[in-house]
């Protein structure tokens, strides 16, 4: 079992493959990162292919947010590895777009739709240069594949919140991300908003790009994602939804105490 | 218009002026940083934390330009360093150590200003005083001025995508605690430069009513920087003018001038003003009244929406 022997009693026959033997993709392998030394994630193994719209699901406080800032480039790790196709990633990284959560933004800041889509072509322009007749066509691309074309020029706070999560998600477009990291993006959003942007996401995934998106409604997971990742402080199962997504799986994830480490906050290893 | 082209003809006046225009359209241009970024009770922590370091200066090197230099801006650093070093190493926020540490080096600036007794007077400092103003202020003042606002005007980008959500601009690569400092370090600057003409305590107002002014007006983020840039100049020469005029102390004329552009704006703005507001809602009322009764004139239910 060797370093699998700490995740205790995990079933690898869940999985689709193997880990670790997919290039095209994102592999994550012992993934621990800790926050003043307590650890948040603990000793993470998974990996998925592009093209695949992921689910991250897991209680408060199991590290999905940390998880996703993480593979983001904002936290440092602790220990482990994480690669893009095949290549180890060190910190920031422009394959990688990050969408926050709603609440995360000031809505009043002083730009348009288009300007904020803009925002995505920064770093590619460079600080000096000025746009690019390309760098104007893929603004125009995003903003038209994220249906904004009508709302471009409005200021970003006049916009409902499904129009909120898709100027976002057009923002990582122009920046030509490959992997979309999403916090709780269908959160607060009505049926049909959550249908549309559903779609959208679905688009974005049949062009080959990855999403990732932390989830917290589980009545909803089996139409909106092909995979999913069980966390809980500790990796759960991660594979595809009809494999993973199981009654005995969300028991463990759900109703037993955030693991915290040997040397835990009080909490019991969940697997003693 | 005799009344305001008269004062230009002095060539006393002319240095005041040109001085004012400077230091209105750095602090301005500057202010948008600091609304967008909500530095607000930074920018006047550090106005007010400059005394100690002048008081300072002025004990050590007299009253030569340089020495205050230094001495204000080693003490407004200190506070800002100081005020994120006690708010990482306690359990205190940021914004309550900073109050503390302000207060206290303020406190301790007056004491040492009330020690020195020398020509130099507390008012001075405090609210400022344009005839004050020599040839080598004006040179510092050019010097900054040239300085902080192409330095901040080239980096008006990755500044953008700080300011906006500094997590993201993270993963985008940009250093964001770099950036941060140097904000800091071009607020400490641009206040240096207007000391002489506001004073400690009205400092804040030229560097946030120029900006929140703009940000009533508009949606554009290039238009905070330079319309803040441009009222900032305008009032701050009108200012002047005025002060000269009426015989009135220059930082209280300029605030109040850009006190009276930032009102006009809150009432009159034609998108965010307050009297739209107002008209507006009571122009939806009216109209959902209509619809109310349209409808239950056709129907005798209520109506859909």
């Amino acid at each position: 079992m060797g370093i699998w022997g700490c995740l205790g009693g995990f079933d690898f026959s869940m999985m689709t493959r193997p880990p670790f033997t997919t290039v095209h993709g994102l592999e994550v392998s012992d993934l621990t990162v800790s926050y003043n030394r307590i650890p948040a994630l603990h000793h993470i193994n998974f990996s998925v292919n592009c093209g695949q719209c992921v689910g991250l699901l897991g209680p408060n406080g199991a590290g999905k947010s940390t998880l996703l800032k993480v593979l983001a480039g904002l936290l440092p790790k602790e220990t482990g590895r994480i690669a893009f196709h095949g290549r180890e990633t060190h910190g920031a990284s422009q394959d990688f777009a990050y969408l926050p959560q709603r609440e995360a933004i000031d809505w009043d800041f002083p730009t348009t739709v288009r300007g904020l889509v803009e925002m995505g072509r920064y770093l590619r322009v460079g600080w000096w240069r000025s746009y690019s007749q390309e760098d104007a066509a893929v603004v125009d691309q995003a903003v038209t594949a994220m249906q904004l074309g009508p709302l471009a020029q409005r200021q970003i706070s006049a916009l409902s919140g499904g129009q909120q999560q898709r100027a976002f998600l057009a923002r990582a477009l122009a920046q030509q991300a490959h992997v979309f990291l999403l916090d709780e993006p269908f959160t607060g959003l009505d049926q049909p908003t959550q249908v549309n942007l559903k779609q959208l996401i679905l688009e974005l995934r049949d062009q080959g790009k990855l999403i990732v998106a932390s989830h917290h409604d589980l009545t909803s997971v089996r139409e909106l994602f092909d995979q999913v990742i069980l966390i809980n402080g500790e990796l759960i199962a991660s594979g595809r939804v009809e494999d993973v997504f199981t009654e005995e799986n969300l028991q463990m994830t759900y109703n037993t105490p955030t693991f915290a480490g040997p040397t835990g906050r009080a909490h019991d290893h969940p697997h003693d | 218009m005799d009344w305001i082209t008269e004062p230009f003809q002095h060539e006393f006046m002319r240095r005041v002026l040109v001085g004012g225009a400077l230091i209105g359209f750095t602090g301005g241009f500057l202010g948008a940083f600091i609304v967008l970024r909500r530095l607000a009770l930074m920018a006047d922590s550090l106005s007010h934390s400059l005394l100690p370091g002048l008081a300072l200066g002025f004990m050590l090197f007299g009253l030569a330009p340089m020495g205050l230099f230094f001495g204000a801006l080693v003490a407004a650093l200190i506070v800002a360093v100081g005020a994120q070093m006690i708010a990482r190493s306690s359990r205190l926020k940021e914004d309550t150590a900073l109050g503390v540490l302000y207060t206290v080096a303020f406190s301790l600036g007056v004491v040492l200003i009330s020690l020195v007794k020398v020509r130099v007077s507390l008012v001075h400092y405090l609210f400022g005083n344009i005839l004050g103003l020599s040839n080598a202020d004006l040179w510092m003042i050019w010097g900054i001025s040239l300085v902080v606002v192409p330095l901040l005007a080239a980096l008006q980008r990755p500044l953008l995508l700080t300011l906006f959500d500094p997590v993201v601009a993270e993963t985008q690569g940009i250093r964001v605690n770099r950036l941060n400092l140097l904000l800091i370090v071009a607020l400490v600057l641009t206040m240096i430069a207007s000391l002489q003409a506001i004073g400690v305590i009205m400092l804040l107002g030229l560097l946030i009513a120029p900006a929140a002014t703009v940000f009533l007006l508009c949606d554009s983020y290039p238009a905070m920087l330079w319309g803040g840039g441009a009222i900032g100049m305008f009032g701050s020469c009108l200012g002047l003018v005025l002060s000269y005029r009426l015989n009135l102390p220059s930082g209280a004329c300029i605030v109040l001038t850009l006190g009276v552009i930032f009102f006009a704006a809150y009432l009159f703005s034609p998108r965010y003003g307050i009297l739209r507001k107002i008209l507006r809602g009571r122009h939806f009322h009216q109209e959902s009244l209509a619809r109310w009764s349209n409808d239950k004139s056709d129907q005798g239910s209520p109506p859909s929406i």
